[in-house]
């Protein structure tokens, strides 16, 4: 019994410990060197050198990104970000799971799979189809002048509520699912409960179902938010050109100036603050 | 529906037989696709007695409770409270609360919250708030908990904040769904006398009734003033607990309730005549000779004969006694249970006291039993 257990365990151990423990490692080396020449573009922090194994690492790199605003700005740039298409998921995940939630035992997995639509066509294509929309020659621009509502083309492509929009579209399903796990659960007797107590349908929602889809609600919101902090392709393709997030921030610092250690250290970073309110909510499960 | 009144009635008086009923169902159906789950039930509740509605699952028990609470709708027929028609009432606004069966405390309030929660949504705040749910959870025995969440409390506990919960409205009609049957057995029967207790002092003050839900035969016997037997979304039987277990008015009835040994037969020279060369005689006005006649004959009225040495069976012709075998006993701790194999195939229940050593199996022996003990069922 014990020797299968490990047997069934060690394929999901194995994983962990080849894509996730072993990259992160080498993306910390990484961080933890400086600048070389050649390929890869870095100076190894452990090195043999005359058979003996040296340490030449540095945490130059993470001093510079507390030292430079400018990463700062980026960092809270990219939490607010996330933060906002968090709470507008949020938003309008909650209603959907409910009616979803609310149907029919055998309409709940079609609106789940509508739900889930969007996923079958590629993202560029969903950001190409926004662009289509949003751009001066679009259609809503030509909606707009058409009716007469404007004289010039609104410019509403490259700003921020159109890199909200696509945002929001892409992460939307990552926030709807978890509520719908939780409302789904809930126990009927409750709500009748509160009914029977005096509570108006509107009380209901507001003293018991809401409180206790709670869980459910931040396990959404950082479904949401953990990727979108990172998120780079929608902010280049919908968002405003001065919009440095730390995925811009992070491609620059890679591709275009070269500084692997530098871009190393940002990702280090950006995963130590996301792994902060994760864990908050861990705590908070645990003292349920 | 008091097909056949009991023979004690209860004190009239306490129960308020007079004058309107508290509630009254007129001929309610409730239909949940093909299946009729209710069929035209008729019922009255009385102001300040504690009504059991017994039944198995899908007697239809459950959704006449859910219909007075209002969760559901009847698809016809009436629902009365104090001569006002529920219709179209939602559970918020009728002067009913229920306890549920799992007890649907919130988890996410505590003790004092949960109980408060039906008082704030009349508005009532602060020191009058305070007063009203420390007397709520003083009712049910559960002083100094206010604070706790309800994963905190064992099971009976539970139990009784969800009866205070329900209480502190004070309700004219305080419906529970299977109230004790969450409990484990020890806890079950304590309960059952603080519930019985409990109702007796609101009835005396507010005019509370209570109309319970349970499967459980025992728990509707000793807890109710009256009790009401639902087979196949009927009322088959409403009466006093004595007068139910003494007058079962049918098969169903006798069977649900102690498990009556069934005997049919024809009526011939005065005697019900049947299988096996049995006879009974029927106390009272002999029946129609001829007619086909059932019979409900409770195990422990039977006694054992005191003559051991028994006749070859077979030969017991002699009314209201029987000759056979012991097949099975079944040792009960307060008494036992013995399964008696009558010539012919048939078998009775005969249930014994703890002074009475039950015969070993396979013993030869005979019974005897009084002419009350033959109940005629109406079907």
């Amino acid at each position: 019994m014990r020797r299968f257990r490990a047997l069934v365990l060690l394929p999901p151990a194995l994983w962990l410990v080849l894509f996730v423990a072993v990259p992160l490692l080498v993306v910390l080396g990484i961080a933890l060197s400086s600048p070389g020449e050649g390929m890869p573009p870095f100076d190894p922090p452990l090195s043999r050198e005359a058979g003996a194994w040296a340490w030449r690492g540095t945490a130059g790199n993470f001093a510079a990104l507390a030292e430079d605003p400018f990463y700062g700005l980026a960092f809270l740039r990219s939490l607010r970000v996330a933060g906002l298409t968090a709470g507008l998921c949020l938003l309008l995940a909650y209603p959907m799971a409910l009616a979803i939630a609310a149907a029919p035992p055998r309409r709940r997995p079609l609106l789940l799979l509508a739900v889930l639509l969007p996923f079958w066509t590629g993202l560029l294509l969903r950001l190409a189809a926004w662009i289509g929309l949003l751009r001066d020659s679009g259609w809503v621009n030509g909606v707009l002048l058409a009716l007469g509502l404007t004289e010039e083309p609104l410019r509403l492509l490259y700003s921020e509520p159109a890199m909200l929009l696509g945002m929001t579209h892409a992460y939307l399903p990552f926030a709807v699912l978890p509520l719908y796990a939780t409302l789904a659960r809930r126990d009927p007797a409750l709500e009748e409960a509160a009914a029977d107590l005096g509570a108006s349908r509107w009380t209901v929602f507001r003293t018991v179902t809401l409180p206790l889809s709670a869980p459910g609600a931040a396990a959404a919101f950082l479904l949401v938010f953990i990727p979108a902090a990172g998120e780079f392709v929608i902010p280049e393709l919908l968002g405003p050109p001065e919009a440095q997030l730390v995925g811009r921030v992070l491609w620059t610092e890679f591709f275009t100036i070269r500084d692997w250690p530098r871009a190393a250290a940002l990702a280090v970073a950006l995963l130590a603050l996301l792994i902060l309110p994760v864990a908050l909510f861990q705590r908070l499960e645990e003292r349920r | 529906m008091d097909a056949i009144p009991g023979r004690h009635p209860a004190p009239a008086a306490a129960l308020g037989t007079e004058g309107p009923p508290l509630l009254r169902a007129e001929a309610l159906t409730r239909r949940f696709g093909a299946a009729t789950v209710l069929d035209g039930l008729d019922l009255e509740i009385r102001h300040g007695e504690f009504f059991a509605l017994l039944g198995g699952s899908g007697s239809g028990k459950s959704t006449l409770l859910r219909l007075i609470a209002g969760f559901d709708a009847p698809d016809s027929g009436r629902l009365l409270l104090e001569g006002r028609d529920l219709a179209g009432l939602p559970p918020q606004h009728r002067p009913v609360n229920m306890m549920f069966q799992a007890y649907a405390l919130f988890p996410h309030l505590s003790v004092f919250d949960n109980v408060a929660y039906g008082l704030r949504r009349e508005g009532v705040r602060g020191a009058a708030l305070a007063r009203r749910v420390d007397e709520a959870l003083a009712l049910v025995g559960l002083e100094g908990l206010a604070r706790r969440r309800p994963h905190a409390l064992s099971g009976g506990q539970r139990q009784r904040v969800a009866l205070a919960r329900s209480l502190v409205k004070r309700p004219r009609l305080l419906l529970l769904d299977e109230p004790l049957g969450a409990l484990d057995a020890g806890l079950r029967e304590r309960t059952g006398f603080e519930l019985r207790a409990l109702q007796r002092r609101l009835a005396e003050a507010q005019g509370t009734a209570f109309v319970m839900v349970t499967h459980d035969q025992e728990e509707a016997l000793s807890l109710a003033d009256r009790v009401g037997v639902m087979q196949g979304g009927r009322l088959v039987q409403v009466d006093t607990p004595e007068a139910l277990y003494e007058r079962p008015a049918t098969r169903f009835v006798a069977g649900f309730l102690g498990g009556a040994n069934l005997l049919e037969g024809h009526v011939a020279g005065g005697l019900l005549r049947c299988a096996g060369g049995l006879a009974l005689r029927l106390a009272g006005a002999p029946p129609p000779e001829g007619a086909p006649l059932t019979v409900a004959l409770r195990p422990e009225r039977i006694r054992l004969a005191a003559e051991a040495a028994a006749p070859a069976p077979g030969m017991a012709t002699e009314p209201n006694a029987a000759a056979g075998t012991v097949r099975e006993v079944a040792y009960r701790g307060a008494g036992s249970t013995v399964l008696v194999g009558l010539p012919g195939g048939a078998s009775l229940r005969v249930a014994l006291g703890p002074a009475e050593p039950p015969p070993p199996r396979g013993a030869a022996i005979r019974l005897r039993w009084p002419d009350s003990a033959n109940v005629p069922l109406a079907d």
